[in-house]
């Protein structure tokens, strides 16, 4: 591969020298991309001399890192105590059956990314949502189809 | 050296000896579920925690020190390691019975020797698909103990690294990268995992039901052989002391199984050393890509293929022992027997899983006109069958093999040890260069379990350099030692590498008995002593044989006269030959 258009061979060569990089390694290719593909996994194990079987060890062990795009709108399920126990359990439920998808996990087509977090700050809304910087209070499952519809819509308008 | 006390026993040890290892000096068994001879600690199971001073440690990885007094088993120890163990066991499946490890598992033996009730736990079991890709082992998730040891054994031992931990805590799993399928990895399918999983995690590929079908169907003429290291490990599950040699009563035991001929692979190995030795020497004399790698290993030739490919040209291009018999016995044996070669079909016993993949390695295993191996079993799957066909083993009478693909000589012998193939291979070449018989059948310098042995063999004044190597994870340093040679445009550093990819050879392949019980000292499975006892029967078998030369080997001097022509020649090319070709490390 043109080693110019290679992110993983670039950032790898960058760090290769150093012992213990890989992590370093790993959040720049993130930084750049938003998530580190298989693609670039290879380039940065072959550049770094590094096993592939240890690079994933690693992307693998820490939550941080994402291996695949994530989709457009992010999805943020809070199950801090007060939402979870206000029903946010079931909302994400609906997210998932909905979506086709698990937590950490992005739809196919690209659209949605669905992830759970621990309180955003605003438990007086419990249970609270948050897509893409928007909040939304007082959820329940009914209202996922209508979020996620409100967004396709946004979407098609966009293109 | 130090001094301590381990439960007011008094010992010395070396330093740097761990607890654990100083506490089995007297006789003090720490349980672990983790730690095994061949690897590192990992301080993975937490069941060897001791106190010293009133603290809790691991004693895996703990060095014993000057005046440590240590206590390995008191009441609260006893309760933490009760509710470890619980917790390993809360998410493995309660399907003993149906396991193929079941009285041979180490997680049984520890669940039984710590008294815990399987009724009052709670199970979790991993609903993670088997990995059977390979179609030489098996990885069952669910059974998994996350001890680590396969993973120590493919990445630091073996330098593989097709498994490795993918997540982590609950949701850990031991797998490819990225959770690739073993047979899309750089798997070579050795089966060191296998042999060093404490539970059913990691099997061989079971082919005994395979093996049944063509005994059953009564239309086949089913031949068999044997491969040289499963004549001294047999034993081990009926009870025998490690490294007895049983070639007689195995003969015995498959005739009663059903096979129509016995064949034995060292026949086969006698075969591949004229053509390797033959080989050996054109190169030699030529200059032909040298070194020249012994290719009888396949687990040897994927690693190769799949980490060095321009070393491909190194290869000798002989196939290995079972698939010449393979290959023989649907051509020649077929014809001389006077029966529909369609009809034959050959059964491998291995002591490796990898030969289990090698059967379909690419269309020169086809090289009579069928599949020349229809299946490979391991030892421990013969072990089964002949128990399970109810043969008193230990008191069958020792019988002979079928000819002529039966008679072999010491040198075949001893290709189940690290060294082996090259000794023999010398002899036989040194025949071919000088004409004469080598004085000294042995090579010292190259036996025994060293990773890399090296020797300078003079052949009347002409020097042959050679490198042994067991363990495929040691032959890094002579691979660098070669290429660098040749980028240099110097002379190679040797002239005739042989490498067999299981620490001590074949009698420790994957797929060799791991034995348990009462009989045997713990640690249990395969280590250093193990390995040279079984070397030992081999070796002892070449010393004591009438022919010591493969190329004195009557049945193969007179397959060549009636059938194959010259050796190296192109009927032998077409059969006894194959070809290697690059493979990705990663298929996706």
């Amino acid at each position: 591969m043109d080693n110019d258009a290679c992110l993983g061979c670039q950032t790898g060569d960058k760090w290769r020298r150093k012992r213990g990089s890989l992590i370093m390694a790993l959040h720049e290719i993130q930084g750049v991309k938003g998530y580190v593909g298989w693609q670039d996994a290879m380039d940065l194990a072959k550049t770094m001399n590094i096993p592939l079987a240890r690079v994933y060890e690693v992307l693998t062990f820490y939550n941080f890192f994402k291996l695949v795009a994530p989709g457009k709108a992010v999805i943020s399920v809070c199950t801090g105590t007060a939402c979870f126990l206000k029903g946010n359990d079931k909302v994400l439920e609906r997210f998932k059956s909905e979506l086709g998808i698990k937590e950490g996990e992005s739809t196919p087509d690209g659209l949605f990314h669905l992830q759970v977090v621990r309180c955003v700050g605003c438990c007086g809304l419990a249970p609270v949502c948050v897509v893409n910087g928007r909040t939304y209070g007082r959820m329940t499952p009914e209202q996922v189809p209508v979020i996620l519809n409100e967004w396709r819509e946004a979407f098609k308008e966009e293109a | 050296m130090v001094k301590l006390k381990i439960d007011n026993i008094e010992v010395e040890v070396a330093e740097g000896t761990s607890i654990l290892d100083a506490a089995r000096k007297v006789q003090v068994n720490i349980p672990t579920l983790c730690k095994h001879p061949d690897v590192d600690p990992s301080a993975g199971c937490g069941m060897c925690i001791v106190k010293v001073g009133g603290r809790i440690m691991r004693s895996c990885c703990t060095p014993a020190a000057e005046g440590m007094e240590v206590v390995t088993n008191d009441e609260e120890l006893k309760d933490i390691r009760k509710t470890v163990l619980k917790l390993i066991l809360s998410n493995h499946p309660n399907d003993c019975l149906g396991c193929s490890r079941n009285s041979q598992c180490e997680l049984q033996d520890m669940t039984a020797e710590l008294g815990i009730d399987q009724n009052e736990i709670i199970r979790l079991v991993s609903q993670e698909p088997k990995d059977d890709t390979t179609g030489a082992i098996v990885l069952d998730p669910a059974k998994c103990i996350i001890c680590g040891r396969c993973v120590n054994i493919c990445q630091n031992v073996q330098n593989v690294w097709a498994l490795s931990y993918l997540r982590r805590g609950f949701a850990t799993k031991i797998t490819g990268a990225n959770d690739t399928k073993l047979a899309d990895s750089p798997c070579i399918k050795c089966g060191q995992c296998a042999a060093h999983c404490p539970t059913g995690a990691i099997t061989d590929h079971d082919n005994t039901q395979k093996v049944a079908a063509l005994l059953n169907n009564k239309e086949n003429i089913t031949v068999v052989q044997i491969a040289p290291a499963v004549r001294v490990a047999l034993g081990e599950e009926f009870g025998f002391p490690f490294g007895s040699n049983l070639t007689g009563k195995i003969y015995a035991a498959l005739r009663r199984l059903g096979f129509a001929k016995v064949f034995d692979t060292n026949f086969g190995a006698d075969l591949t050393i004229i053509e390797e030795a033959t080989e050996f020497v054109h190169r030699f004399t030529k200059n032909d890509n040298l070194p020249m790698f012994t290719s009888c290993c396949p687990a040897w030739v994927d690693y190769v293929e799949k980490y060095y490919p321009e070393n491909l040209v190194n290869f000798s291009s002989c196939k290995s022992p079972h698939q010449m018999v393979g290959a023989i016995a649907k051509t020649y044996w077929a014809e001389k027997a006077g029966v529909d070669a369609a009809k034959v079909k050959v059964v491998s016993v291995m002591p490796c899983t990898a030969k289990k993949w090698e059967i379909g390695r690419d269309e020169t295993m086809n090289s009579s006109g069928y599949k020349d191996v229809d299946e490979v079993i391991t030892t421990r799957e013969l072990a089964k069958m002949i128990k399970a066909a109810g043969i008193d083993f230990k008191n069958l009478k020792e019988e002979e093999a079928d000819n002529p693909l039966g008679e072999y000589s010491g040198a075949a012998t001893i290709f189940g040890v690290t060294g082996g193939v090259m000794t023999a291979a010398l002899r036989t070449a040194y025949f071919y260069i000088t004409g004469e018989e080598l004085g000294k059948l042995n090579f010292e310098e190259i036996e025994g379990l060293n990773a890399v042995k090296v020797a300078e063999i003079d052949i009347k004044g002409t020097k042959v350099r050679i490198a042994v190597v067991n363990g495929v994870g040691n032959v890094a340093p002579v691979m660098e030692a070669i290429n660098q040679a040749k980028a240099e445009g110097k002379e190679p550093p040797y002239h005739f590498v042989e490498v067999m990819a299981c620490p001590g050879g074949c009698i420790a392949g994957g797929g060799q008995p791991r034995v348990m019980g009462a009989m045997f000292d713990k640690p249990w499975g395969i280590n250093d002593e193990i390995r040279k006892l079984r070397s030992k029967g081999l070796n002892t078998e070449d010393t004591e044989a009438q022919n010591r030369l493969s190329h004195k080997n009557e049945s193969i001097k007179k397959l060549y006269k009636d059938y194959l022509g010259e050796a190296g020649g192109e009927k032998a090319h077409h059969l006894l030959h194959t070809k290697y070709r690059a493979r990705d490390l990663y298929k996706k």
